[in-house]
Formats: C-alpha cells, sequence, structure tokens
C-alpha cells in the first residue's frame, strides 16, 4: 500500500472520549461539518457525538480507502463506532472494520460482542448481516466464535440467514483450513435445504472448500436439478459446473456407441475415447452390442432441466449449459447450444472472446454444429483484432468442402484489411485450409503467390512463410510454384520474403536443378547490398548448393563466402567462417565436416498447421484454466466416463425429500417429481401402475402458467418422464423409457393396458374413457406411435410435458377429459352417495338478497354495487348443485338453507385426486369444488377435502402448512383434524383465493409424521359463482364488454346435447355460472362473476339450425374468458 | 470468486480499489499496464491476463478498465458479465458512468461494491434490491442530506431479497400508471462492393419502462411470434408459458428493464432499406484519390430514414480530404484518418451525395486496401422484421394503465466493404 497516512498523530492517544452520544440535531451538525476538513480533525468527528459529522468522517475516510491511502492508525476511533445507530454510519464502519481487521487484531475484537449480539435479533436480515461482518472479519482468534454463528446460522428458521452461513464458509475456512471436517458438516447440512436462495451459495461454499467429496451430493442431486432453474443466476452457474463434474463420474458415456461406430476418420467426440486402446474400443463394442446403451433418468433429468437456461440473460449462465451439453449430452443432442451461443456474439466484446475461445474448441470437435451459423462469424472491420483473429480460427475450424469457396472469397476481402495482424493470421487460416482441404490447395498456393508481389512485408513474409509450409508437405509436386518463386527474386525487395524464398530454394534445390546455381549467381552479384536475413540466407542456400553441386557452385560459395568474410555484420562473418570449416574439406577440418550432408540437408519435418484449439477440451469448457490453456489453480479435471455405472440408487432419497417445490415463482421446469423406484429396473412394473392412478383431471395445465411446480404428486414423474422423451425425438439414444418399451414389452403391452385399465376402474371408481385409449394403443404398433400413445398417457396422467405436438394431445387429452366428464357423472353419484344427502339447495338468489349480504358486509358502501369485489350472491352454506340449477331455473328461492359442517358434493362435481394413498403412505386425499361459498371469506373457492385413512394406524394432526403461492393468492386453512382413525373419512372445506388465475396453490400437507407437498389448481370454471340476472340486466352488461372483452367460437354440438337440457348441463357442469331465463328458446345464457375479483362472466350460447352453435363469452379478464371458451366448446362437442 | 477490483482510467491510474477478501496491493495492476501498452488500441487489452499468483479479468466500459484480480479457477464469463452487471448498475445510479461520477460518489460506489459481492461471490445485483438498500443520489437528496445530515442508506431491510419476485419491491407506487414497451430492431450486415448482401440479420430488443402500482402480472403476445427465432428473457418472464403459447407473461421490474433481446431467424430475407453508391478509387502514380458516395432509401416501407451517419476509415495514405456534400456536414480527421459525414434524413427525391477528392501522401504508394463505409440510420415506427405487438394485458391489479408501443429500426453493425 502505498502513501502513508497524512494525518497527524499527537490525537492519537486521546480518543477516549468514552461512550458517544448520539446527536439529535443534525442541524447543527451540517453547518459545523464545513469547518471540519483536514485529517487531523478526523477522530475529532468521530468521538464526536453528532452523527452528522460521524458520518462525514467516515465518508472521507472511505474516501480514502477507496483511493487506496492508508487510514489504519484511525482504527481505535473507528471501530468505537461499531455500534452507532445511524445506520449508514454503521454501514462504513463495517467497511472500514472489514478492511483493517486483519491489521489490527487486538482492536477489532472490540467490536465482536456488538456482532454476537445482532446473531441473537430476532430480524432474519440484522442476524444475517451480523453473520457477514463477522465473518469477513480475518481474525484468526475469532475462528471459534466464527463456527459457532455459522453453526447456528445454518439451521437458522430464515433462508436468508441460511444462505449468509453458507457465504460465511468459504471465509472461514480461508481463514483457518483446519476447519474443514467441522465446515464439511455445515455443507452437509446446507445441501440438503431446500430453498432456492441457499443453494447457490451452499453449492459454491461445496466448490472450494470440499469439492472432492462429491458423494455429498448423491442425495441432493435430483432437488438441485429441480429447484435449478429458480436459483439465482450466479448459484445456476456454479451449480451447473458442479454438476457437470457430478454427472460426468455417476453417469455412462451416451455417446459410447456412436463413437465405436464412428468412420475411423472422424475422431471421438471426447479426449477420453482417445485414449482408449482399440482392444478395449473392440471389447467395448462387443459390449455395446450385448448391452444397448440406456441414459440413466437422472442424466435426463440434468440435461432437460438445463436446458431453458441458454435462454437466459445472462452469458456465464448461457456458457455454462453449453458446456454441460458439450460435455454430458449425446451427439445428437449437442447441437441445440449452438443458436444460444451464436447470440452471445451480439453481447461486449469481452464476452466475445471467451464465447469464441470455447465455439473455436466446439468447432475442432463438433464441426456441423456451428455450420449454419458460419455466417455469423464473418468479420468486420470494426471488431478488434483479437476478435477477428478469434472469428477467423472458427471460420477456419468450420470449413469444409462444400463450403470453402464461400470462406476463401470472404477471405480475400480480410487480406485486404488494414490490420496487418489481422491480415497475416489470415493467411496463415488459408494455409491451414489448404492443408485441411486437398481440393483447394493448388487453388490456395496460387493466391498465396500473388500475395507475394504484395506491398506489405507482413503480407510478403506471411505468404512465404505460408507457402513454404504448404511446400513442405509434397514438395516434389510443385517444382514450379518453386520457380516461379525464384524468378520472383527479380522483383520481391521485402528481405523477408527474399530470405523465405532463398531457403526454399536452398532446401529443395535437388528440385529445381538448374535454376538454383543460377539463383545463387544472382545473388551473389547483389550480396553486398542485401539486407542481413537474406545474406545469411544467401550463405546459407550456397552452402547447400555446394554440398549437392559442388561441381557447379564450387567457386560461387568461395565467392560469397569471401563476400561475408568482410562482411560489417558479425553474425555474417562468423557465420561463412563456421560454413567454410564445416563444408570445405581442410587438411585440419574437424569430425563434424563429413557429416555436413547430413546437417544441412537433414529432411525437416513439414511443420504441422493445425488449430491452436486443439485438444484444449480436455479442459472444462468455460473455464478459465481453459480459456488460459493450463490448469489455474482450484481448477477441478473433469474427470473421465466410468467404465460401469456407478449404482444410481444413491440418488434415492426417502419420497417426501424429493418433492420439493421452489419458492413459488417460475416453475419452468418443476413438473418433474421423482420416485426413487423410478431408477430401478425391477420397479417397472410398479411404475405402470403408479402411471395409471394419476390424477386424472389436471390438463388444464397449460392455461395455468408458471407455478407449476407443484402441481401434482411425486408419481407424475413417470408421466413427465415420457412427455419429454417424445419432446426430445430425433436424438439418438434419446428415451430409455420408449427403447426399453419397444425393445422388450411389446407384448406386455397388452396386458398392461388391461391391468391399468382395471386399475383405473376399481381403484378410482371413476370412468377413464377407455374408449379413447383402445384404439391408441391398437394403433400403436411402431415405436412412435407408442410412443405418442404414451405421451397422451402422459398427459392424461396428468403430468405436463412440454410438447412439440401439443395440440395433437391435447385434443386427445381433452377429448378424453370431457367424456370422461360425462361418463362419470353416474360413477361418482354412486360413489358419493354415503355421503351427507344431497340437498335441494336454492339454485337462484334474488338480487335483494345479495345485496343485503352486502350491506352486512360493507355498510357504508351500498351505492357501489355491480363490481365490488364482494357481492356474495348465496347465501351461507348454500349449495349450488350444477344439475339442479337446470332444473329450477327461473326460479327465486332464499331461504332453504341448510348448516351441514361438511358439504355434500352433488352427482356431477367433479373429485380431483390431491395424494393418493400410495403416496400418501396410505392416507388418500381428495377434493372437489363444492362450488358453495366460503363463509369466512367470500372471495374464496372453497375447496372440499376428504380425507381417507387407509392404515392401520390413526393419524393425527393433519394440517396445512407452508402454503407457496402466487403473489396475492391466500389460503384459510382447514381446522386441525385431529384424529383420523384407521379406515375412517373425513371431509373438511378450506379456502383458497385463487385471484382469479388458474394457477395451482401449492401447500404441505402435514401429519404427525409426515409431509407431503400438495397443489391445488382450478379448472377456470370454478374460479367464478353464479349470479342471477334478468335478460334485459344481461343484454345491457353484454353491452358493455364488446369488442376485445366478447370471444365468440363456432361449434358444432356433441350428440348428446343437442336440446336445450343438453346444453344448460354441459355448460353449468364446465363453469359453475347459471342460467339466465331467455325468452329466445334459440339462445341459452348463463351469468357468473369471478369469486376473487367478481368481474362478471357472461356465456350465450346460440343454438342453429341442425348442430350448428356459436357460443359467446364475454369476459372483462381476456384470459378467463378464453380459457372458458375452450372449456366450454369442450364440453359442447363431446 | 472475485477477490479485488480496481478501477483504471484511459491514462492508466488506478482510482478506485476495493477488497473482497484480504488485500491484494495494487502492484499486481502492473500486469495489466504491460498488456496495455502491448495492445495497439485499448479495446485489444486482453480480457483475461494470467499474472504468477494472480489472474486479471476486465473489461472496458466508457473509456475505463474495470479490472478484476481472481486467485484461482472461475468460469471467465462469470467475472466478465458481473463486471458488465456493476458498470450497469453504476450507470443506473449515477447517469453516466464517467470517471468524475465515480469519484464524486466514492462513498455510495463502495457500498454498492459492498452489497454486490460478499466474499467475492455475488449476492444483491438486481437493481431494485440495491435500490432498496442505497438510494441512488439524486440533486434534491443530496441537498437534503447535507442540510438534515440524513443518510442516502435505506431505512428499511433488504426484504426484496427474500421475496419471490426478486427483482420487484414491494409497494410499489404511482400516480401515472404507465407502461411502455420499445421494440427496436438493428439490422447487422455486410453488404459487399457490388451491393449484394453478404449477412444480414436482426437483432432486436424490447425495453420496457413499466411504472405500474403494486403488483401487475402483464402478458404480452405477437402478432407473429414465429418470427423470433432465439430469444433471451429477462429473469421475470415465464419461460413455460412462451414455450407453449409463445406469450409473454411476467410481473415486470419497476422501471426500465430489458425484457426480451431476440433474434430474427437468417431464413427469412433481411429488407436492406439503404443501398449506397460508391466510386473510391486510387491512381497509382498520382497523390489524388476520387470519393463519391451516394445513398438511397429502398425497401423502407414508405418510412423515412432518419439520422443517417456514414463514417469511414480512410487509408493511412490520406492526408486530406477535400469533398462537397450536397445536404449535410462532412469532417475528415487528418490524425485517425476518420471521415464521418452527418446526412441527416435521406430525401428520396434528391439522393444525398458526398464528391471530391483525396490528396495522398506525396510518393507513397497507392493504398492497396478501401476503406469499410459503415452506416448508421433510424426508421422509426417500424420494426424492420415486421413483428408486431398484438396486445398487452394486466391481471392482478384494479386500475387502467396507460399503455404504449414504439418501433423502431436501427443500423446496427452495417458496414458497406468497397
Amino acid at each position: 500500500m502505498s502513501s502513508g497516512s497524512g494525518f497527524g498523530d499527537e490525537k492519537g492517544g486521546s480518543s477516549s472520549v468514552g461512550e458517544p452520544e448520539y446527536g439529535h440535531d443534525p442541524a447543527s451538525g451540517g453547518i459545523f461539518s464545513s469547518d471540519y476538513k483536514r485529517h487531523d480533525d478526523l477522530k475529532e468527528m468521530l468521538d464526536s457525538n453528532k452523527d452528522s459529522l460521524k458520518l462525514e468522517a467516515m465518508k472521507r475516510i472511505v474516501a480514502m480507502i477507496a483511493r487506496g491511502k492508508n487510514a489504519s492508525d484511525l482504527f481505535p476511533a473507528v471501530v468505537k463506532n461499531v455500534a452507532c445507530k445511524n445506520i449508514e454510519v454503521k454501514k462504513l464502519v463495517y467497511v472500514y472494520l472489514v478492511r483493517y481487521a486483519e491489521e489490527q487484531q487486538d482492536l477489532a475484537l472490540l467490536s465482536i460482542s456488538t456482532f454476537q449480539r445482532g446473531l441473537k435479533d430476532p430480524n432474519q436480515l440484522i442476524r444475517a448481516s451480523a453473520l457477514r461482518v463477522l465473518s469477513s472479519i480475518r481474525v484468526t482468534i475469532i475462528v471459534p466464535i466464527m463456527m459457532l454463528a455459522i453453526k447456528e446460522a445454518a439451521s437458522d428458521m430464515s433462508p436468508y440467514v441460511r444462505k449468509t452461513a453458507a457465504h460465511a464458509i468459504p471465509k472461514l475456512y480461508s481463514l483457518d483450513p483446519e476447519q474443514k471436517d467441522q465446515l464439511i458438516e455445515v455443507i452437509e447440512k446446507l445441501l440438503a435445504d431446500k430453498t432456492t436462495l441457499v443453494a447457490g451459495s451452499v453449492v459454491m461454499a461445496f466448490e472450494e472448500v470440499c469439492p472432492e467429496r462429491i458423494d455429498l451430493i448423491h442425495k441432493n442431486y435430483r432437488k438441485l436439478c429441480n429447484l435449478l432453474i429458480d436459483v439465482e443466476e450466479w448459484g445456476q452457474v456454479v451449480i451447473i459446473n458442479m454438476l457437470t463434474r457430478y454427472a460426468r463420474t455417476q453417469f455412462l458415456n451416451p455417446n459410447v456407441n456412436e463413437s465405436l461406430l464412428e468412420e475411423s476418420g472422424e475422431k471421438a467426440f471426447y479426449g477420453s475415447d482417445d485414449e482408449e486402446g482399440k482392444e478395449e474400443k473392440a471389447e467395448a463394442a462387443a459390449l455395446a452390442k450385448r448391452k444397448p446403451y440406456v441414459m440413466d433418468p437422472d442424466h435426463r433429468l440434468l440435461l432437460r432441466n438445463t436446458k431453458p437456461l441458454l435462454q437466459s440473460r445472462n452469458a456465464a449462465v448461457v456458457m455454462a449449459v453449453a458446456q454441460l451439453y458439450f460435455h454430458l449430452a449425446p451427439k445428437a443432442e449437442v447441437g441445440v447450444i449452438a443458436k444460444a451461443l451464436v447470440r452471445l456474439m451480439r453481447s461486449h466484446s469481452e464476452v466475445q472472446y471467451v464465447v469464441l475461445q470455447n465455439v473455436a474448441t466446439m468447432t475442432i470437435k463438433r464441426r456441423g454444429m456451428f455450420e449454419p451459423y458460419l455466417k455469423s462469424f464473418y468479420i468486420r472491420s470494426t471488431d478488434p483484432t483479437q476478435i477477428k483473429i478469434l472469428k477467423l480460427e472458427v471460420l477456419t475450424n468450420l470449413a469444409n468442402e462444400t463450403n470453402i469457396s464461400t470462406i476463401l472469397r470472404e477471405f480475400q476481402t480480410y487480406i485486404k484489411s488494414m490490420d496487418k495482424d489481422f491480415v497475416a493470421a489470415t493467411i496463415q487460416a488459408i494455409g491451414r485450409c489448404a492443408t485441411n482441404i486437398g481440393e483447394v490447395r493448388d487453388t490456395c498456393l496460387n493466391g498465396l503467390v500473388q500475395l507475394l508481389s504484395n506491398r506489405d512485408e507482413l503480407v510478403v513474409a506471411e505468404s512465404v512463410v505460408v507457402i513454404k509450409k504448404l511446400l513442405q508437405m509434397q514438395p516434389e509436386q510443385h517444382s514450379d510454384i518453386i520457380k516461379h518463386m525464384a524468378k520472383l527474386t527479380d522483383n520481391i525487395q521485402v528481405p523477408m520474403a527474399r530470405a523465405s524464398i532463398l531457403w526454399l530454394i536452398g532446401e529443395y534445390c535437388e528440385h529445381v536443378p538448374k535454376i538454383a546455381p543460377d539463383v545463387l549467381r544472382k545473388m551473389a552479384k547483389t550480396f553486398t547490398n542485401e539486407e542481413d536475413i537474406v545474406k545469411l540466407q544467401i550463405i546459407n542456400l550456397a552452402a547447400k548448393l555446394y554440398l549437392t553441386n559442388s561441381k557447379q557452385t564450387k567457386l560461387l560459395t568461395q565467392y560469397v563466402l569471401n563476400l561475408a568474410k568482410y562482411d560489417q555484420n558479425y553474425d555474417i562473418r562468423d557465420r561463412a567462417r563456421f560454413i567454410r570449416q564445416l563444408i570445405v574439406p581442410t587438411d585440419k577440418s574437424g569430425a563434424l565436416s563429413k557429416y555436413a550432408k547430413k546437417l544441412f540437408l537433414a529432411l525437416k519435418p513439414a511443420p504441422v498447421l493445425e488449430s491452436p484449439f486443439k485438444d484444449r477440451d480436455h479442459f472444462q469448457l468455460g473455464s478459465l484454466s481453459h480459456l488460459l490453456n493450463a490448469k489455474a489453480g482450484g481448477y477441478q479435471e473433469l474427470p473421465d466416463w466410468p467404465e460401469t455405472a456407478p449404482d444410481p440408487s444413491v440418488r434415492n432419497v426417502e419420497l417426501e425429500d424429493v418433492i420439493t417445490t421452489s419458492e413459488g415463482r417460475i416453475g419452468l421446469l418443476g413438473d418433474w417429481r421423482e420416485v426413487p423406484e423410478w431408477t430401478k429396473c425391477s420397479s417397472r412394473e410398479k411404475r405402470k401402475e403408479k402411471k395409471v392412478e394419476k390424477p386424472f383431471y389436471s390438463d388444464s395445465e397449460e392455461e395455468s402458467g408458471p407455478t407449476e411446480s407443484a402441481d401434482s404428486e411425486s408419481d407424475s414423474a413417470s408421466g413427465s418422464g415420457s412427455g419429454s422423451e417424445s419432446e426430445e425425438s430425433g436424438s439418438g439414444s434419446e428415451s430409455e423409457e420408449s427403447r426399453e418399451e419397444s425393445e422388450s414389452e411389446q407384448e406386455d403391452k397388452e396386458d398392461e393396458e388391461d391391468k391399468r385399465k382395471k386399475k383405473k376402474k376399481t381403484d378410482r371408481g371413476k370412468v377413464k374413457a377407455p374408449a379413447v385409449e383402445s384404439p391408441e394403443s391398437e394403433e400403436s404398433s411402431g415405436a412412435e406411435e407408442k410412443n405418442r400413445a404414451q405421451k397422451v398417457k402422459g398427459r392424461r396422467s396428468g403430468s405436463e410435458s412440454e410438447s412439440e405436438e401439443e395440440e395433437e394431445s391435447e385434443s386427445e387429452s381433452s377429448r378424453s377429459e370431457s367424456e370422461s366428464e360425462s361418463e362419470s357423472e353416474s360413477d361418482t353419484d354412486a360413489k358419493k352417495k354415503k355421503k351427507a344427502p344431497v340437498t335441494k339447495p336454492p339454485p337462484k338468489q334474488a338480487k335483494k338478497e345479495s345485496k343485503k349480504e352486502k350491506k352486512e358486509m360493507s355498510l357504508l358502501d351500498l351505492d357501489d354495487f355491480e363490481p365490488t369485489p364482494s357481492p356474495q350472491v348465496t347465501p351461507v352454506n348454500n349449495f349450488l348443485s350444477s344439475s339442479l340449477v337446470t332444473d329450477l331455473e327461473g326460479l327465486s328461492l332464499t331461504d332453504t338453507v341448510m348448516a351441514p359442517t361438511t358439504i355434500a358434493p352433488s352427482g356431477s362435481v367433479k373429485t380431483y385426486e390431491l395424494l393418493h394413498r400410495i403416496t400418501g403412505e396410505g392416507l388418500g386425499v381428495e377434493y372437489c369444488f363444492s362450488r358453495q361459498p366460503f363463509s369466512p371469506d367470500a372471495h374464496m373457492v372453497a375447496v372440499q377435502i376428504m380425507f381417507t385413512n387407509n392404515t392401520n394406524a390413526e393419524t393425527k394432526n393433519l394440517h396445512v402448512e407452508d402454503p407457496k403461492l402466487q403473489s396475492g393468492m391466500r389460503i384459510k386453512e382447514f381446522p386441525e383434524i385431529e384424529l383420523l382413525p384407521p379406515g375412517e373419512m373425513v371431509t373438511v372445506v378450506m379456502g383458497i383465493d385463487f385471484c382469479d388465475s388458474t394457477q395451482a396453490a401449492n401447500f404441505q400437507l402435514c401429519t404427525h409424521i409426515r409431509k407431503f407437498f400438495v397443489s391445488i389448481q382450478p379448472p377456470v370454471g370454478e374460479l367464478m359463482m353464479p349470479v342471477f340476472m334478468t335478460e334485459n340486466e344481461f343484454k345491457k352488461e353484454q353491452g358493455q364488454l364488446m369488442g376485445m372483452n366478447e370471444i365468440s367460437e363456432k361449434l358444432t354440438l356433441g350428440e348428446k346435447c343437442q336440446n336445450e337440457h343438453g346444453i344448460v348441463q354441459r355448460v353449468t357442469s364446465a363453469a359453475n355460472v347459471s342460467r339466465v331465463p331467455c325468452g329466445s328458446d334459440k339462445e341459452c345464457r348463463f351469468a357468473g362473476k369471478t369469486v376473487s375479483s367478481g368481474i362478471l362472466v357472461l356465456v350465450t350460447v346460440a343454438t342453429k339450425e341442425e348442430r350448428a352453435a356459436q357460443l359467446t363469452v364475454n369476459c372483462e379478464k381476456m384470459v378467463i374468458g378464453t380459457m372458458l371458451v375452450k372449456d366450454i366448446l369442450q364440453a359442447l362437442t363431446q | 470468486m472475485i477477490h479485488s477490483l480496481f478501477l483504471v482510467n484511459s491514462s492508466g491510474d488506478i482510482f478506485l480499489e476495493k477488497h473482497w477478501k484480504s488485500v491484494v496491493s495494487r502492484s499486481v495492476c502492473d500486469y495489466f499496464f504491460e498488456a496495455q501498452e502491448r495492445a495497439s488500441e485499448p479495446e485489444n487489452v486482453p480480457p483475461v491476463i494470467p499474472t504468477p499468483h494472480h489472474y486479471l479479468i476486465s473489461v472496458l466500459r466508457h473509456r475505463i478498465y474495470f479490472v478484476a484480480v481472481i486467485q484461482s479457477e472461475v468460469p471467465p464469463l462469470f467475472v466478465i458479465e458481473f463486471l458488465h452487471r456493476v458498470v450497469d448498475t453504476f450507470q443506473d445510479y449515477f447517469g453516466l458512468c464517467t470517471e468524475a461520477a465515480i469519484k464524486d460518489n466514492v462513498v455510495v460506489v463502495y457500498e454498492l461494491l459492498e452489497e454486490m459481492l460478499d466474499n467475492g461471490f455475488p449476492l444483491a445485483t438486481e437493481s431494485n434490491i440495491l435500490k432498496e438498500l442505497i438510494k441512488p443520489p439524486t440533486i434534491l437528496r443530496t441537498v437534503v442530506n447535507t442540510i438534515t445530515g440524513s443518510t442516502n442508506v435505506g431505512e428499511q431491510l433488504p426484504t426484496g431479497q427474500l421475496s419471490v419476485v426478486p427483482w420487484r419491491r414491494t409497494g410499489v407506487k404511482y400516480t401515472n400508471n404507465e407502461a411502455y414497451f420499445d421494440v427496436v430492431e438493428e439490422i447487422d450486415a455486410i453488404i459487399d462492393k457490388s451491393g449484394s448482401t453478404i449477412t444480414a440479420e436482426i437483432q432486436g430488443v424490447i425495453d420496457a419502462c413499466v411504472k405500474l402500482t403494486g403488483m401487475p402480472d402483464l402478458t404480452l403476445s405477437f402478432m407473429n411470434p414465429r418470427l423470433l427465432d432465439d430469444v433471451s428473457f429477462h429473469p421475470c418472464v415465464r419461460f413455460k408459458r412462451w414455450e407453449a403459447e409463445r406469450i409473454l407473461s411476467f410481473i415486470p421490474p419497476d422501471g426500465n428493464f430489458r425484457l426480451l433481446s431476440y433474434h430474427v431467424s437468417s431464413q427469412n430475407l433481411v429488407a436492406i432499406p439503404v443501398y449506397v453508391k460508391h466510386n473510391i478509387t486510387f491512381r497509382e502514380g498520382s497523390s489524388q484519390g476520387r470519393f463519391e458516395l451516394t445513398l438511397g432509401p429502398k425497401q423502407t416501407m414508405g418510412k423515412a430514414v432518419e439520422s443517417v451517419l456514414v463514417s469511414s476509415q480512410l487509408p493511412r495514405g490520406v492526408l486530406n480530404a477535400n469533398l462537397n456534400a450536397s445536404q449535410g456536414t462532412y469532417t475528415f480527421d487528418p490524425v485517425t484518418k476518420l471521415l464521418t459525414w452527418d446526412v441527416g434524413k435521406i430525401n428520396p427525391q434528391k439522393l444525398p451525395s458526398l464528391k471530391g477528392s483525396m490528396s495522398l501522401q506525396a510518393g507513397a504508394s497507392k493504398p492497396d486496401e478501401n476503406p469499410t463505409i459503415i452506416i448508421q440510420f433510424k426508421i422509426q415506427q417500424m420494426a424492420i422484421s415486421g413483428l408486431k405487438v398484438n396486445r398487452l394485458d394486466m391481471y392482478g391489479e384494479k386500475y387502467k394503465p396507460f399503455k404504449g408501443i414504439k418501433y423502431m429500426t436501427k443500423a446496427g453493425k452495417f458496414q458497406v466493404r468497397t
């Protein structure tokens, strides 16, 4: 550190003013502050009791630190202010403390107690900040305190504090590496954390402290993969890099088969393969034949979950995913990264620089990937030179027989550039193209020969050098070029070029036996006027000619050597003397002279023109080591693939740990839920079963947007697995599942199908529309159809898949859904009979009534009737059976109120599975939308939940915990069920305010022993409640909701709903709306409003001749309108 | 990870240093200065420089080098991306990220750096979290602070860090609720000597300025989303929704942000809105050269091409240029040999041209290269790819926001080879 402190030390000992009081008169401080400008007064200011003075002093001190000035002698005065109440003073003191504590260890201890106090603060942010500063103070003596604090914070309630603890781990480790073992324990604990906030930081700590302990990752692998998308971007980079390494140790090389099948000409993709001997390969090939490669589902999981991150705005994340794909993905899938990497080329030049380096390495091994983007690597005159040279490298790597002509044309323009370094690089690139692609070698040579007449020395020199290299490869074919170059000596003045030509002639004098002596003759004439390097080459040429053709050139050589003997340059004199001794036999010539010919005319190896990026890929791409092509400190080698896969079951975790959900936001990919059995082959059967039992109705997820991460329970894993497999069709070794099936389970399939059907019928008590299923499976003879069928299955079973052929499968699934809707009614009816009796509820509510309701709720707000959030239409506990609505339409009953504690669902209410009894370990939970107003809060949708205890033990303390909701959504939990005896069933009602969105509400369902992650996702029709209005009112409202708020669709009515009754029934079962009386029998009108915000939803079905009809939905909320149209359309067309 | 940060100005002075772990002597920058000297142009300094004990990773922005010192393996892009984020933050805070601005606000800079990195690992990089922690300096606040002695450090704790939408503060309030979106497309093109297009691509961004109260949930849909070939999103965009429906659905950050950047598939033919006729020749043996340039519009769909600026790096041998511009003004810098011509708006009836002669150094041989012509232009109210926003909807809040969408086409890296 430079310049010593400029402040006086006269006050050095007087800083004992005691505990400063905190002034509350900022104004006076402001006035005084201008008087204290000299550094001597800083201490006085710090000791004063005015916060503003302190602040001013601290600011000046921090400015000094920022400039690199030493402010360490102020330490005693500053450290006292660590407890200052002014938050900015405090922060600046922290800055100072962290900077100088290392130098003033004893004094720094004074501050520790403040932080220890902070660690106990009830506010999580204060706890975190205390830990952060405490761990940043590099004072060895407090290591035990830090250790304790970290351990405590690691089990803190707040994820933010735990994150800070994770940050503190590497700090402590760098301070005292002996704490490693204890720290690993903390890391292990934090790795198990389920929040996205912690994940990135703890993996970073893992990488710094114990990157070799890969075993710690096993249990957390799937969780990390699933959380990845929601982790903050910096954490993503670290996690992806770590997972790349992990995957390399745990999975098999996905390209093992392909690399064996490759022609010998093409190199294997991974460096590791090259090392293997041929025998080994043959052996492996035999092995591979016996046992086809099947990708570990966890491997697939990683690839799938990282893919969307290619769209990140953060270049580091994109690069991390790119390297992961490059190192881990099957060959056929690596291509997806090219587009994203090319996109990064638009970024800052530093980013371009790093990306191009990596692209250059990739293009050597995987040229095809970037070929379509060739033009993106064309060079602009404004690019910085280092970028130009890298682009050139990439272009050269991409060159092949088909595109070489375009590339060469492009190179021609580059040669005219003003940037001479770049021109030189271009010439070398041409040389490389010429060596790699035989067809253009002559063209390139001719082009380069023309460049020999360039005015620029650099260009000529470079050309000559490159020509030299090219000729060295096959000199015998190109004696005419050598002759041509010999002629050039008359014109070319650039010494470097002349020298190179002379070297060439000397080297290949045997190919031009007539010209060579003549050139020497000419050169001898001009020897004295030549540049030094040329002179040296003339001597060289003379020596070589003397050795091969001494008859013709003896005298010339003597002449040249004599001239050189008296040259001004001692190098030349020395060389002449040395060569004369070597070649001219004299009586006392040394032992070397007889080897002179060997020495001079030794066969010089042809220079290899290859990319400097060759073999760089043994470094992990994207790493610093790769960029520098040298191992950087702390670099973790990318391990080779294992020969045989380690036991995949190490990644299995108990179910409850697995179903982790993200913080709620994005869940871009959160659809994957593992089942441990998934990985075991033996459990395939079981898996199939599971697939069957999946919740059936959650197809609506396409509309549900982002928060799907937790929407289905664990067994949807298999479904989504199959979905995404088909998504990646076209990839060589895509899906273990589909392959598995197509190979071994052709026959089993049929049985299984049956089994499944049976299962469905018995298990669910709901018709699963086998009619849809069986044609589907029958037609699936080839693997492809099977795949598709499976996808449909997957879909129906409630997993979301990002399939590309969505529409197709969508229609399939929707068909099946609505079919089951209709058919299931009777079944469910029967099933529900044992529950509370179905009462005849008043289907309609007079407006008067609703007004009255309102009055109770908000007395002051009488006038504001229509769009207010809480016009509760049906009175409490009134229950609307949609089928009854149709029967009783037009009535305006009010008083049929009944008050059961649980509400009986009507026959047509669909139940959805919340927790399957197998997943729930005997606890089965179903839910339905009871279409009942939720009494505690009118904005909530009532969800009736039915618990069934299928175990032999009692289940206690059933309650909801830890809801993870979209912003604005709320949950009113049901009262805790204290006891659920074996075999019993209990029904409760909870309220969820979905905020008029179909996004799922995620929460944990807890028993006294276990926790289950569950989610409830409402169909759009359940987000509304009926509104009763007259025809005129309806028309009026509809008139106000025209234009954008109106969505119309033409449709053909299904067979079963051609009459009015059918239509009404279908519509009311699809959406919780009520019929509006209507004069015309050609039209059915329905009205409802959304539960949460009370926005009107008007539905009109106008029937026309035949079965044609028009459906119109008027709603201010476009999304709801659109989705509703879709749902009703489905209901009506079946 | 990042050990220290040094800020170096163009004259090679370190004017700010910050250490996150133990102190690294500033002499480590000597290696950087060496590399800087070797580089012919400022932007040719290698972004990564190895030294015996450290690695220096630097970015150059606004003529300031941000040099990060790291000690062990770390993805270089991680550091580079972070440094750019730092610069963006400074720009956001101080308007300009110049040496003077940083020096004036050194305390704020220090506080920011302290929050952005913890032990060298990025902690809070979202601008709204930072703004909650440290208020950006404004003139008014500076005045108030000096008088009252109050601080520009946020009183409340950074609750945003705990949020599930870390890019948005809670409790945002505006009286005018507005959401503006700028669709800006840049044409990157290389046109060859004969006027044919060698390569042309469209790179677009949608920059948003959203000032909406509460927690609005926006959806933006396009008429023709299939145009977009490759996209990258602000973290707020729900990827799944895009995959499934090609709709941008997001809870926006507060204020200015880049919602989306995209690339229009190169399969689509790119309309080149201007053409250039040029004749730049140097005769052997004479010390004169001819310079003729005419610009004209084409494929502009009736929109005017505005703010046209032509620049060209003439060969070193050119001593002076004696030209005549039919429109606008031209300048020639005899030192850097940079010719710039500020054309303004192209009038299709009367095409702008620049003609005249160049004088060459006496005795110098004819320059063998021809200069590249770089063109900048703007076309308002048009996205050249034809991308159109269909509609913008807001959910989750009850008020009616004011919505605006603006289109613009600009020249990106638009070069004409001669």
